[in-house]
């Protein structure tokens, strides 16, 4: 392989170029102009107006993460066999629903259960569902209650969709689903409530801003969980290493599930200052959208740059996933960074995604959208380099924080996963998986007329 | 009445249906084919592994030609499909037994 040695030098050198000319970008930013306009930047407007842009950021930025249920399942169609993707659809519209009802149910009052609402001190929250007071009546806090239900039932939702890109193709329907029940009604508050519910770990002073941790790497411990349990795709791996690739049934697909999940991230990001109704808040929001953006597309680049050094020619999968972790990385803290540091941190979550996606396969750990390592590995880092942007945070705070959800979350799901897998069973039959889930989960296809579709004829 | 089946390169489709066309020979069925004779097929990398592509894409035409045209329609259709690259591919014939007109009933060479 000095082949590949060769071409990794030559990558990482590729990379460390276009980091150069990169380099005089980073001058710029942070220091506003000295003459101050005559407002104050962080009072806010009148009591009324303030409520009113809270709960407009909750309610549009709230709607744009609900549209990244849609980017997963294109992204996730795109990247199945056609045989399956009826199914993959299925799962994500379900998944969604099933977040929605969940985090009404339990979730959030587990995840936030006030000051006085710990069953165990800020650790595990009260059990109750939601209600809303009457729109005359809404006017305890600085935005309507079910701005704030919304907003958060979109992140529960978003963090479930995380599992069923990497289990696809093998997975009955049901059992997974169950498992999302528990996920997104009791894993994923439970250790939201840590930090964003202000239990332990926000004490400490752990810093996730949009959640890199507490969404993303949630979602990717628990398809880690899931895919050990799981075992692969039939036919994926062979004797003496082999990797049998099995290639998406639609790059259209799989690039527009990317872009609305780009698009679907604005919300995700910029809705997480949690308040739009001051000059300085404004501009916040600003500041997140345009950080978010920036990491992204320096993560398609240098995943780009990367898969054409290393194996000769670009790989359109590898460029959407590198889109993603770049998004993933920044998520963590998208406001304190100046933009030449977003860059950076988004790039190196496209080098994240080119090596471990390879790794995984060494390791035979079948991930089909790639999602542990945009979601889970690149969650990690761009939860560990806080420190490097915002002052307030510590790395080994940072570093407990993942350690701890890491544990919870891998440990619950890995319990529900094996008690599902003993009990209901989690695989499809060979014939079953072999003839494709859509016919024998569902029992609709995805593309009846074509292909070996059935309505060929 | 022999069958002549030709499997081709898919992009000489056009010149060899002209071809024959200009014969005089009117009807013939086409299939799109994967197949390999010398012509190896080449790797991809998909997400970091390798997969071989062993079958290339042919095109398969029939054309049912009399006796009499036979040697004539082979010609034509080597010549239009050659590229002279390996790969070109290569024509079979067989013999027909009987052939039938389905609207008219006309049969063997009348049919054709």
């Amino acid at each position: 392989m000095s082949d590949f040695k060769r071409n990794l030098s030559v990558g990482i050198a590729a990379v460390t170029v276009l980091a150069l000319t990169v380099a005089p970008g980073l001058a710029q930013d942070a220091a506003a102009p000295a003459a101050a306009a005559a407002v104050e930047k962080t009072a806010a407007t009148a009591p009324n107006v303030d409520y009113i842009f809270n709960t407009l950021l909750f309610l549009m930025t709230g709607f744009l993460v609900m549209w990244m249920a849609a980017g997963f399942a294109m992204l996730e169609a795109g990247l199945v066999r056609s045989k399956n993707v009826a199914m993959q659809c299925t799962k994500n519209i379900a998944l969604y629903s099933i977040g929605g009802i969940m985090f009404w149910l339990i979730g959030y009052n587990l995840m936030y259960p006030g000051d006085d609402g710990w069953i165990v001190a800020d650790t595990i929250g009260k059990f109750m569902p939601v209600t809303m007071p009457a729109p005359g009546e809404d006017t305890g806090g600085a935005y309507a209650t079910g701005s704030d239900w919304f907003f958060q039932m979109v992140f529960c939702a978003t963090t479930a969709s995380i599992v069923s890109g990497t289990l696809a193709e093998r997975i009955k329907l049901w059992p997974f689903l169950i498992f999302i029940v528990v996920l997104t009604g009791f894993i994923y508050p439970i250790q939201g409530s840590w930090e964003w519910g202000t239990g332990w770990l926000d004490d400490m002073g752990f810093s996730d801003f949009a959640g890199s941790t507490l969404v993303h790497s949630c979602g990717g411990w628990a398809a880690l969980a899931g895919a050990l349990l799981l075992g692969a795709r039939a036919g994926k791996y062979g004797p003496n290493g082999a990797i049998n690739p099995m290639p998406g049934s639609s790059m259209p697909l799989a690039t527009l599930g990317t872009f609305i999940l780009w698009l679907g991230w604005f919300g995700f990001n910029g809705g997480s200052q949690l308040a739009l109704g001051s000059l300085e808040n404004a501009s916040a929001v600003a500041r997140i959208f345009v950080n978010t953006n920036m990491a992204a597309a320096s993560g398609v680049l240098v995943a780009m740059v990367l898969t054409q050094v290393i194996y000769g020619k670009v790989d359109l999968t590898m460029a959407l996933n590198g889109a993603l972790a770049g998004l993933v990385s920044i998520t963590a803290e998208p406001l304190a960074p100046a933009i030449w540091q977003s860059v950076v941190i988004g790039g190196v979550g496209g080098v994240i995604v080119v090596f471990t996606v390879p790794l995984l396969d060494k390791l035979r750990i079948d991930d089909v959208v790639g999602a542990i390592p945009v979601h889970l590995f690149a969650g990690i880092w761009g939860t560990l380099i806080v420190a490097w942007t915002n002052a307030d945070a510590n790395i080994v705070v940072q570093a407990t924080g993942v350690a701890a959800i890491g544990a919870f979350v891998f440990v619950s799901s890995f319990v529900m996963w094996a008690f599902l897998k003993f009990t209901i069973g989690l695989r499809p039959s060979l014939e079953d998986e072999t003839n494709g889930l859509d016919m024998s989960e569902i029992g609709i296809e995805a593309y009846p007329e074509f292909g070996t579709g059935s309505q060929r004829i | 009445m022999k069958l002549l089946t030709a499997i081709i390169k898919p992009f000489k489709l056009e010149e060899v249906r002209t071809a024959l066309t200009d014969l005089g020979l009117e009807g013939m069925t086409v299939t799109e084919v994967k197949g390999y004779g010398r012509q190896k097929g080449h790797t991809e990398i998909y997400r970091g592994a390798e997969y071989a592509v062993s079958f290339l894409p042919k095109i398969k035409i029939e054309i049912v030609v009399p006796t009499a045209q036979v040697d004539k329609a082979l010609e034509v259709v080597q010549s239009a499909a050659r590229t002279g690259q390996i790969g070109d591919g290569k024509i079979f014939v067989s013999p027909i037994e009987r052939t039938i007109r389905v609207r008219t009933g006309e049969t063997d060479e009348t049919a054709l």
